[in-house]
């Protein structure tokens, strides 16, 4: 099983074409960039509003546990039954996956900034929007990264279901895998897609540590 | 059919199938024994999906109302998994399909025709110490299925006439009939058939292929000629006069010497009457609305076709 992996990715044929191993890395890529920018869409609307205002805390709290349970393939086949093939089922998904990390991230970040920073920025005659923006947005930016970064993770990893349909990404090679007891392929599949939530969480994780130091900055 | 059924569960099936069957290969727990008095316990047994459940139940029913003494072990996995039970004794009576069942035990067998198929499968058997019984005309096999609007406006009978628009045909199936001998390389060689697009779905000719078809999705499907989906939504059947998807005949097969000739001549007399069209209806009893228990749907089915009598 390891050697007809590591033959799948010795074989140079498989990195060529539109199904080769580069095209299935972009697809993949693009369907988790359009989920998560979606989410973000959603979400960070949402989780600013809520943290900065206090309001719908409760409704945040369980409707973000809901999406959480919620089966991401069962979604996905009741959204292909309802709608048919295509990239919106398995979009959709996604989105919902990603939605509950990047709402947490942003309002757990907002709702967290010192009361007396906004007390001050209040006294010295700040509107609202220049607090959202200018204060409390900046002192949230570590917990909103790391927010964004588990929803990236959980995205990345879930997108091998938009192969169930008729799409590509990296889940096209479990799949297809899978349905010929090919286990060499399957691996090959499941290698590349821990591969690659490593080297984002790895980029990510610097990301977040970069901005961080800022935030004490300004604490200070 | 169940070649290119849904791999998840055919790689689960295999694990549970085997778990169940280490506990059922237990010689204390296996049926008693033959005796020539005729008071053996049958085990009827079915795989791990409706219709063969429906197809073990009308055989259990069956028996039973002809004073056969039954047990059942329904849904005990793939044929890796009954293969074997048939073999050790653990079970006495399973319906399989010809031409997969052969190419089960002999993967090199000539499947060309339901002839050669029916002509080679006994000794097949026989070989692992099984053996069969007559096969109903019932065939649950792949297919390549249209609309019935595409079949008319390109008067469409064979997967031959579809090779002729080519270019405009997408087709969706599961992700290994791309590469199966018997999917799409086979239906290039015999029927010069290629689809400008090949839209591979995961669900086995289930409910998200079906819809794809039914929506103009794509022209054409791969699903199974039991499929309820069929008459439901007046699909198209394309004939496969090469007999590029081996025959799949629904058929008795039994631990060698385990079921005497008055139940074989019971078990005979559903194959006589079981076709495509009955089993399409059990089928749609079972999985369709209605959600009818399989012994339930097996037992009116029996009464209705006159073989519970005494």
């Amino acid at each position: 099983m390891i050697n007809d992996m590591l033959s799948y990715f010795a074989d140079a044929a498989n990195w060529a074409g539109d199904t080769g191993i580069p095209a299935r890395l972009g697809e993949h890529l693009w369907y988790s960039f359009l989920a998560v920018v979606a989410a973000l869409i959603i979400a960070f609307p949402l989780g600013v509003f809520i943290g900065h205002t206090g309001v719908g805390k409760v409704f945040l709290v369980s409707a973000s546990n809901v999406l959480r349970a919620l089966p991401s393939l069962g979604i996905m086949t009741l959204l292909v039954l309802l709608m048919g093939i295509g990239l919106l089922p398995p979009l959709a998904a996604l989105v919902l996956i990603a939605i509950p990390p990047i709402l947490a991230g942003v309002y757990a970040g907002v709702a967290n900034v010192d009361p007396e920073v906004v007390d001050a920025a209040r006294a010295i005659g700040m509107k609202d929007s220049r607090i959202i923006l200018q204060v409390e947005l900046p002192l949230a930016l570590p917990l909103i990264l790391g927010g964004l970064r588990g929803a990236i993770l959980q995205v990345i990893a879930t997108a091998t279901i938009a192969a169930y349909v008729n799409l590509g990404g990296l889940g096209r090679y479990i799949f297809d895998g899978l349905a010929v007891y090919d286990y060499g392929q399957v691996l090959v599949g499941a290698v590349l897609v821990t591969g690659l939530a490593l080297v984002l969480d790895g980029l990510l994780a610097v990301l977040v540590k970069v901005f961080s130091p800022a935030r004490l900055a300004i604490a200070r | 059919m169940r070649l290119l059924k849904l791999p998840l569960i055919a790689a689960f099936s295999v694990v549970t199938g085997s778990l169940i069957l280490s506990g059922c290969s237990d010689p204390t727990a296996a049926p008693s024994p033959t005796d020539e008095a005729g008071s053996t316990t049958l085990m009827v047994s079915s795989a791990n999906f409706p219709e063969s459940e429906i197809i073990g139940n009308l055989y259990a029913e069956a028996l039973k109302a002809k004073g056969y003494s039954v047990e059942t072990k329904f849904n005990i996995g793939s044929r890796e998994a009954y293969i074997p039970a048939l073999a050790d004794g653990s079970i006495d009576l399973i319906p399989d399909y010809t031409g997969n069942l052969l190419l089960f035990i002999d993967p090199a067998a000539d499947v060309s025709s339901p002839e050669s198929i029916l002509s080679a499968l006994p000794k097949a058997l026989e070989d692992k110490g099984l053996s069969m019984f007559t096969p109903a005309a019932a065939e649950d096999k792949d297919a390549v299925v249209v609309t019935r609007a595409t079949a008319e406006k390109w008067n469409l009978k064979t997967i031959e006439d579809l090779a002729a628009h080519n270019a405009e045909v997408t087709m969706a199936g599961p992700p290994e009939f791309k590469d199966r001998p018997v999917g799409l390389p086979g239906l290039e060689k015999n029927y010069g058939f290629v689809p400008s697009k090949f839209e591979p779905i995961s669900d086995g000719g289930g409910p998200a292929t079906v819809k794809a078809l039914v929506d103009g999705k794509v022209t054409a499907a791969n699903i199974f000629t039991t499929s309820t989906a069929i008459p439901a939504n007046d699909l198209v059947v394309l004939e496969d006069p090469k007999n590029n998807f081996p025959a799949q005949q629904v058929v008795p097969v039994a631990a060698k010497d385990k079921v005497d000739e008055g139940a074989q001549q019971v078990i005979d007399a559903i194959s006589a009457k079981l076709s495509t069209e009955e089993l399409i209806k059990l089928n749609e009893q079972v999985s369709g609305e209605a959600k009818i228990e399989p012994k339930q749907a097996a037992i009116t089915w029996l009464t209705d076709q006159d073989l519970l009598g005494k």
